[in-house]
């Protein structure tokens, strides 16, 4: 039964009068706190598109509890769109039975090294890995190397590819950009053509 | 961007054409918002009812990959009501010039055409007896640019144009009469463009045509004006700016070829153009290479210009790159932070060519399509030869460094947290490969002079490299004394100065406050905040301004002035754009362009691989013939073997289209393991209209195959109003529209949409056509 | 005096900005959704979703928003029907989900004309939106609020709120949408959330008429005579059971999303 908007005013009268009657205990606000009163600012830029909306994280004890959009920031004084707002998800998620938070479990945290052939991923150190890639790098690009093309110095290897990308920062692709000419590299392109 | 997003208030009409704006910059809709509650207009150009067009004034549904019919339309409609800025055109473009008395146009192909390329002798200017171009101020010359120019249109009247893009001419003529009203001097028009412009092959034209309509209304270099590309990624520009591409160097500086530089002074006489602001070329190049080479790089050995690795004068773009590695030319390949397996065209030609490789170096937040094509569906890992690495990076709070917005600001973001388990940034990881291969050049190997030569010293073994030190290097530094430069005017090539990428130089010219990291937001003025953090270059944030005012100086829009002369001086709200100092408006009313050689904009450009001048043609493959000539195609696409046969109207009857949602970013890696945003879009879905699910039997939320020759996905239909059948020349034509975010990892796997693109781009950039292809669909 | 959410669904792009942001500062996890031939995701409000964006297509091929969260109802049938007293109203006139007090009996859920009270079945505790007082009472206005983008959601105090509605309805009408109107100016004795709409309530997915059962009026009476936990705990055990039992059967059957 839905009730009608005369049936509602005679109802609220009722209620004002039991009110009366019984007396109400909740005249005062629950206690409710601010819970970032502690928290570390820090402010970052959205990583998702081009917009370059600020954002803060809030740090407690080295752990990130909340980012939200940074008010001072010019572009978009405080607001976020669904992705900036979901920034906080890279790093922690919230476990969907216990409601608690955790590092997103679907984050890389080690090494993973695939052997030609195999079916799985196995665990590595970076000092291996490291030492490893630059072998295999080494290898193909000897390998490969042209000096010269018709008489001009080219110094250069076509059977290595790089992808950058815009997901990086400024200074590592700069690091990239000379890293990777250094070796000699010219097929090298990233997501900006796509 | 020429503007930026803060601007967008200034402008009176707003046209989004291929840009889904509201769903994918929704914050560039807090400034559209602020620009209608002054009664500026939102014109949205979609196929289908996008958010954007859903919140927008006008929409004018357009067919995929016919931009060009419907801006040629608006050009022709605003030449043919003269609703162009006279003024402006005549001192600020090249519409007076006269053009060479060889370049033609006829059915579709201009001048010089033979065999899949253009000779581009005649896509040029008379010049008269001391080598000037001749002009004609008063636009009547039958070969002037502007004459041409109408000629040229007078072909997309209203009719042919809707023939041609599937709209109706009540739509067009509202979208023209609103849009072109802009051409009065004090009103501003705006044109948005994303990936709808430029994944096509003839995107780089798309682009000129909207550039050639804004010139001819005089909507560059003007507050609320502009050609705005929205970029799609936090930090394209950056790693555009730092050359990410095969084709450059940073900030812009062309890769030597072989054929063409075999020497530094080689290099320098062909790419130094006498006039603009490319004449100090050589200072931005050397500069460059002191800041790689350090005290290696010497005038005797032309500061190492030679271990710069020379171009083949091949295409080694995306597509070319995974063509070659289909062709087993490709051993090994670096991949940071980035998924071909779900982002790039035809992914199952892609994710095959991966198995040719002998090594992958992945690095990424989460395991990516990429990085474990050896065990995707259907794939047998032990045939897969690759060794792949898979290395762990730092999300964008968990590292210092800075990214480059659309409007090109160059923001600092500060680390807040430690990176998870042991993520690294991909700095660190950049400076320990680099130790790494420095330590095995050292024992010996094949011309180890460039690597070892290599001026790298941010860090000590495995600590985190000080970024401060990249940050100066980049911004270019004295040699002598290490101290930073203030600017790019500074440079030298004489080696007395290092710097890594001219544009950005100022960026960091202060160590104790990096105008990067500066946060003072402008209290009153036109929202240009110049002391918020630093834009690229010399922190100008309106490019182009001298366009802003009138040749004598007078703003054409006295309620939003930017560089103006009053009282015997440039005022300014901004950094100027033009050689001001000392200089009264008469000698820069008709230089406003410092970066081209003319100093004049182009309406009509002699540097595109495809024509002077924007023409339609239709999308590699169509549903229809080209209604403006017999010339179907781009007459200089590459068609590369990879893409094999393409697909016919018989057998694959639908527009297939892709785009994106607000919930999900490019390839999904990072939103797709980003719980609350996977939820909220948690499964590969097609969009199609009510007749077509009609006439097909497909319900609302059903299972579809949707196929292409290059493959079939599966996903759930989305019956949609807001996706209507088009009139196309007569013809009734369906759109199957799709977002392209799913792959077979992530929280909720799913199919990939570029399994159906096909691999074919622009004659000049290459780009993917991902926005129109041809496809079926049917009920699973 | 109470303040308001002002929702211009004209001005909403739909970026759902105020879905996740709610997650954020309320720390809620995500579920597990599937796609269902519309946008809207997850489909209804849950005990972990405490505000969702609802997309809905109109005959003539319109795209209408709507961010949906709880009304905070100045005749709030949560308040009225809850057996424990755990639903409170603020100072600033929201309604305020009292988690330690709640059994999860569901009565609210089956109350509530907007199906905002959802209890968790692993929590066992009924989530909703809380107005977020704790960021009220710091000055500050709701996440939802101060993330959207372009001013689609405004919180103010109701008279201002209501003033500012008003002429933006009138903004529209001269702009083409006859139909203009506002939500939640009288619906429940007024809303906490009120709505500016360019097509009928019923077109984005809103009752047209809400109330609620006068039945709930037996829960009002007979609570407060039984105002301590003694009592509670007796009547809970038998009654609230029987009807926490019944609200998931009630729920199950209305094919609610909930986990």
């Amino acid at each position: 039964m839905k009730i009608t908007r005369r049936e509602f005013f005679k109802l609220t009268g009722l209620a004002a009068l039991a009110a009366a009657v019984v007396g109400c205990d909740w005249d005062k606000d629950p206690v409710i706190s601010y819970p970032l009163v502690d928290a570390k600012e820090v402010t970052t830029i959205c990583p998702y598109c081009s917009c370059g909306c600020g954002a803060i994280c809030y740090v407690v004890n080295g752990k990130l509890v909340s980012v939200s959009g940074d008010p001072d920031h010019p572009i978009n004084e405080g607001a976020l769109c669904s992705k900036g707002a979901s920034l906080l998800n890279l790093n922690t998620v919230y476990n969907l039975r216990t409601h608690s938070p955790e590092t997103n479990p679907n984050r890389l945290t080690k090494v993973l090294y695939r052997a030609p052939y195999s079916k799985v991923w196995e665990k590595k150190n970076w000092r291996w890995a490291m030492d490893r890639i630059a072998r295999r790098v080494k290898e193909t690009r000897d390998a490969t190397f042209e000096s010269q093309e018709k008489g001009v110095i080219v110094n250069r290897t076509l059977a290595i590819a790089h992808l950058g990308s815009a997901a990086l920062d400024n200074e590592e692709n700069y690091l990239l950009a000379k890293l990777m000419r250094s070796l000699g590299i010219v097929n090298l392109d990233h997501h900006a053509r796509l | 961007m020429t503007n930026h997003w803060i601007d967008y208030q200034h402008s009176d009409v707003i046209m989004a054409i291929g840009v889904n704006t509201a769903e994918n910059h929704p914050m560039s809709m807090r400034w559209i918002d602020r620009a209608r509650e002054r009664g500026a207009k939102l014109i949205s150009i979609d196929p289908r009812l996008t958010r954007t067009a859903a919140v927008a004034d006008l929409w004018l549904p357009l067919r995929p990959g016919t931009d060009i019919a419907l801006l040629g339309g608006l050009i022709n409609y605003t030449i043919e009501k003269e609703l162009y800025q006279r003024e402006y055109i005549v001192n600020y473009t090249n519409a007076a010039y006269i053009l060479d008395s060889g370049y033609f146009f006829a059915d579709g192909i201009f001048s010089g055409y033979a065999e899949g390329s253009y000779n581009r002798d005649t896509w040029s200017y008379e010049l008269d007896t001391e080598g000037n171009p001749r002009k004609d101020p008063s636009l009547q010359h039958p070969r002037c640019v502007f004459q041409v120019l109408k000629d040229h249109y007078a072909r997309y009247d209203a009719e042919t144009v809707c023939k041609i893009v599937g709209c109706s001419r009540e739509d067009f003529e509202l979208v023209a009469s609103t849009y072109c009203a802009t051409g009065a001097p004090d009103k501003a028009g705006n044109i948005l463009y994303a990936m709808g412009i430029t994944q096509s092959t003839h995107g780089s034209q798309n682009v000129r045509a909207t550039a050639v309509l804004q010139l001819l209304l005089g909507n560059i270099g003007i507050p609320g004006g502009g050609v705005n590309a929205q970029r799609g990624e936090a930090n394209v520009q950056g790693s555009t700016d730092m050359a990410m591409l095969y084709h450059i160097l940073p900030g812009y500086l062309n890769m030597p070829q072989g054929m063409d530089h075999p020497t530094l002074a080689d290099y320098n006489a062909k790419e130094t153009p006498a006039s603009s602001y490319w004449s100090n070329k050589p200072k931005f190049l050397i500069s460059m290479l002191k800041a790689w080479w350090g005290e290696k790089a010497t005038p005797e050995n032309d500061f190492c210009y030679q271990w710069l690795p020379k171009l083949d004068g091949k295409n080694h773009s995306h597509i070319a790159i995974f063509e070659a590695m289909a062709r087993g030319e490709i051993q090994g390949m670096f991949v940071w932070g980035q998924n071909p397996a779900v982002g790039g065209p035809q992914a199952e030609l892609e994710r095959k060519a991966l198995e040719n490789l002998d090594w992958m170096v992945a690095v990424d937040l989460f395991e990516t399509e990429t990085a474990s094509f050896w065990r995707r569906p259907k794939a047998d890992p032990a045939s897969i030869k690759t060794e792949v690495f898979l290395l762990p990076a730092a999300a964008s709070y968990e590292k210092d460094g800075s990214v480059s917005n659309s409007g090109r600001w160059i923001q600092w973001r500060h680390k807040a947290i430690e990176p998870p388990g042991e993520a690294k940034s991909d700095l660190w990881i950049a400076d320990q490969l680099y130790k790494a291969l420095r330590y095995h050049y050292s024992l010996g190997g094949v011309f180890p002079d460039p690597i070892l030569g290599l001026n790298w010293d941010y860090g000590q073994g495995e600590e985190e490299p000080d970024i401060e030190k990249v940050a100066l290097e980049i911004n270019g530094y004295e040699i002598e004394n290490h101290k930073p430069l203030e600017n790019f005017t500074k440079l030298a090539a004489d080696g007395s100065t290092a710097c890594g990428c001219w544009i950005y130089s100022g960026y960091y010219n202060d160590l104790e406050d990096p105008p990067a990291k500066r946060r003072i937001r402008e209290q009153k003025g036109i929202g240009t905040h110049a002391d918020w953090a630093f834009a690229w270059p010399l922190n100008r944030r309106i490019l182009y301004n001298r366009c802003s005012s009138d040749p004598s100086g007078k703003p054409w829009n006295p309620k939003v002035p930017l560089v103006f002369w009053e009282g015997g001086e440039w005022r300014m709200n901004d950094v100027p754009d033009f050689a001001w100092k000392d200089n009264p408006p008469e000698n820069t009313a008709q230089s406003p362009f410092i970066m081209l050689p003319e100093l004049q904009a182009r309406l009509f450009s002699p540097g595109m691989a495809d024509g002077p001048l924007p023409e339609h043609y239709e999308p590699a493959e169509s549903p229809v013939h080209n209604v403006l000539s017999s010339q179907q195609n781009n007459p200089v696409i590459t068609w590369w073997q990879g893409l094999g046969k393409l697909a016919t109207r018989e057998d694959f009857p639908y527009i297939g289209t892709t785009y994106r949602v607000s919930e999900h970013w490019q390839s999904g890696i990072m939103t797709r393991n980003s719980p609350w945003l996977a939820e909220m879009a948690p499964e590969m879905f097609v969009e199609i209209s009510v007749q077509l699910a009609e006439k097909l039997g497909i319900s609302n939320g059903s299972q579809v195959f949707v196929s292409t020759p290059r493959g079939e996905i599966k996903a759930v239909a989305y019956v949609t109003r807001r996706l209507k059948p088009m009139q196309v020349d007569g013809k009734l034509v369906e759109i199957v529209g799709m977002p392209w975010h799913w792959g077979y990892r992530g929280l909720f796997p799913g199919d990939s949409a570029n399994v159906l693109t096909p691999h074919v781009g622009d004659p000049n950039t290459t780009i993917p056509e991902y926005k129109a292809f041809l496809c079926n669909i049917r009920r699973a | 005096m109470s303040n308001v959410v002002l929702v211009d669904t004209q001005k909403c792009m739909a970026c759902r900005g105020c879905q996740v942001a709610c997650k954020d500062w309320n720390r809620l996890p995500a579920g597990v959704t599937k796609f269902r031939g519309t946008y809207t995701n997850p489909p209804t409000l849950q005990a972990h979703t405490w505000n969702h964006l609802v997309f809905s297509e109109t005959d003539k091929g319109r795209w209408l928003f709507a961010s949906l969260s709880c009304m905070h109802c100045n005749d709030a049938a949560c308040i009225n029907v809850c057996p424990m007293g755990a639903l409170q109203r603020t100072k600033a006139g929201t309604v305020w989900p009292d988690t330690d007090k709640c059994i999860g009996c569901s009565i609210c859920a089956q109350y509530c004309p907007f199906h905002v009270p959802q209890v968790s079945k692993a929590t066992n505790k009924m989530g909703k939106c809380t107005g977020c007082a704790e960021r009220v009472s710091q000055g500050l206005k709701p996440a939802c609020v101060t993330t959207c983008p372009n001013g689609a959601l405004l919180y103010g105090e109701r008279g201002a709120m209501l003033k500012q509605a008003r002429e933006r309805v009138e903004v529209l009408k001269a702009q083409g949408f006859s139909g203009a109107n506002i939500y939640g100016e009288s619906e429940m004795n007024g809303l906490g959330r009120i709505y500016v709409l360019t097509e009928t309530p019923a077109a984005y997915g809103l009752p047209e008429a809400p109330g609620y059962n006068a039945t709930a009026w037996v829960w009002q009476l007979a609570r407060r005579p039984l105002g301590t936990l003694t009592t509670i705990g007796l009547f809970s055990g038998l009654v609230a059971g029987f009807l926490r039992w019944r609200g998931e059967r009630m729920q199950q059957r209305r094919g609610d999303y909930t986990i």
